[in-house]
């Protein structure tokens, strides 16, 4: 059976949401394997909630925010940055692929390049394969 | 004439650990003998000849209370897991390996052949030409002899069996214990299952007396012989990384206080399931550089997050393993 791979998306409140409902209003088609969760702002995104969705087993997840200097709050998406950069060397060393999370700044305008991010984070997603996050932490439960 | 109230009767036993926690039970020194005035001591295979085979015919609840340490890492320590659980009224936790994994919780950074592998091939002390690795099983002229099996991943004493208490620490303070054994001789009531007990609910840092200030901004993160530390100031707030914020207080800070920044021992405070990834929030939050090339070389300070950030919680944290 074809991989369709499953990606989880964070995004602000204030330009990436916004974005993409841009996408939505204007009637642009891009991949469905995606999974919305709006949060008020992208320095609202804890590592847990990244962690989690991986271990429950998401095989990408996309982190987006407003761009830099467009910040609602003014800091939240630097606040998003620094933990992004500190994750990707965490999740590297725990053997998950670096390329299974991103990160990219979507303004509410934005709604063709957030149809283009998904459609090529889908793709480049479905080249890596099934994420082994969510098999491995099951086994190591069991008994060996 | 009133009857004597019948004495206590304790165990304490080591899985995966170091030996560090049997002797923290013996640094409450003098106390001791307090303990043993209100307490039999029925198990502890640091100090007393017991045999396996003498709690197996022990009675089901016979032990009032069971001070576990160290985490499971072979069929040895889950079999006596299961065992002292069966027996015991009150199982412990006792110290950051059965809390939380503690540091032999690190061999999940690797898989079981990893280990093997290394241990029996690759160690520069190592000569074993002919590879030869234990086996659990050996037909032997004698009969057939076994030795545990080791296990691919480390497990606390809570992912094996239900606990009822844990008290952390590496080891755990030994006035902690006093303080938890007085409070249960004396009848006192018991706090609910689950609960993490001879300690605080907060972070360290609540406790803590060095100087800090609202607004952190740190440029450049140091390791702490790079730097000379005042004695005074935050530890975050001069670039050392200081687990602090993202660990539990009750130890008395006593790594601070020694002017060593916190290593995280103590575990999450309540209700934090995954230290390491509040400790990277906290770290993300005081960096102070929006350019991310910049950020990236600030972060270059920390050469080994998983394992700073994860020091004695691998085990328990989200991701509790390396994927293989």
């Amino acid at each position: 059976m074809e991989f369709r791979p499953q990606i989880i998306a964070f995004l602000c409140n204030w330009c990436s949401y916004t974005g993409a409902d841009l996408a939505g209003t204007s009637r642009m088609v891009y991949k469905s394997n995606i999974r919305s969760i709006r949060v008020m702002c992208s320095g609202r995104i804890e590592i847990t909630f990244v962690l989690n969705a991986f271990l429950k087993g998401a095989d990408g997840v996309l982190l987006c925010g407003c761009h830099p200097g467009d910040c609602h709050y003014q800091e939240g998406n630097y606040r998003c940055l620094r933990r992004y950069l500190l994750l990707q060397k965490y999740i590297t060393q725990m053997g998950i692929e670096s390329e299974r999370l991103k990160l990219e700044w979507i303004s509410a305008s934005e709604g063709k390049q957030f149809a283009d991010l998904v459609n090529s984070f889908t793709e480049s997603i479905a080249e890596l394969g099934p994420s082994k996050v969510k098999k491995t932490m099951t086994l190591s439960t069991e008994n060996k | 004439m009133e009857e004597a109230k019948p004495k206590l009767k304790i165990a304490i036993y080591w899985a995966s650990s170091c030996g560090g926690c049997c002797v923290s039970v013996l640094d409450v020194h003098e106390k001791l003998f307090d303990i043993i005035a209100a307490a039999d001591i029925v198990f502890w295979p640091i100090a007393m000849d017991i045999k396996y085979a003498d709690v197996e015919e022990m009675a089901d609840d016979f032990i009032d209370i069971t001070l576990f340490n160290g985490a499971i890492r072979n069929s040895e320590n889950e079999h006596m897991a299961k065992l002292l659980r069966r027996k015991s009224r009150i199982l412990v936790a006792y110290g950051s390996c059965a809390h939380l994994g503690g540091i032999p919780g690190l061999a999940n950074f690797s898989s079981k052949e990893d280990l093997f592998r290394r241990v029996y091939e690759e160690s520069e002390s190592v000569i074993n030409p002919g590879n030869i690795v234990p086996q659990t099983k050996f037909e032997a002229a004698e009969g057939l002899l076994t030795i545990p099996s080791f296990y691919e991943d480390v497990r606390s004493l809570s992912q094996v069996v239900d606990v009822d208490y844990m008290i952390p620490g590496c080891p755990p303070q030994s006035e902690r214990l006093i303080d938890v054994f007085v409070s249960i001789v004396s009848g006192a009531e018991l706090p609910p299952k689950g609960s993490v007990i001879g300690s605080g609910t907060k972070a360290q840092c609540d406790e803590c007396t060095r100087h800090k200030t609202e607004n952190k901004k740190i440029r450049k993160l140091y390791r702490p012989w790079e730097i000379i530390d005042d004695g005074l100031t935050c530890f975050m707030e001069q670039g050392l990384l200081c687990m602090g914020p993202a660990t539990r207080a009750g130890c008395g800070y006593r790594c601070i206080k020694g002017n060593a920044p916190c290593r995280g021992c103590y575990g999450p405070p309540m209700n934090i399931t995954d230290p390491g990834a509040k400790m990277m929030s906290a770290v993300a939050g005081i960096i102070d550089e929006k350019e991310p090339e910049e950020i990236s070389r600030i972060l270059e300070d920390i050469p080994d997050p998983a394992g700073l950030f994860y020091r004695f919680s691998l085990p328990v944290s989200l991701i509790r393993r390396k994927v293989l």
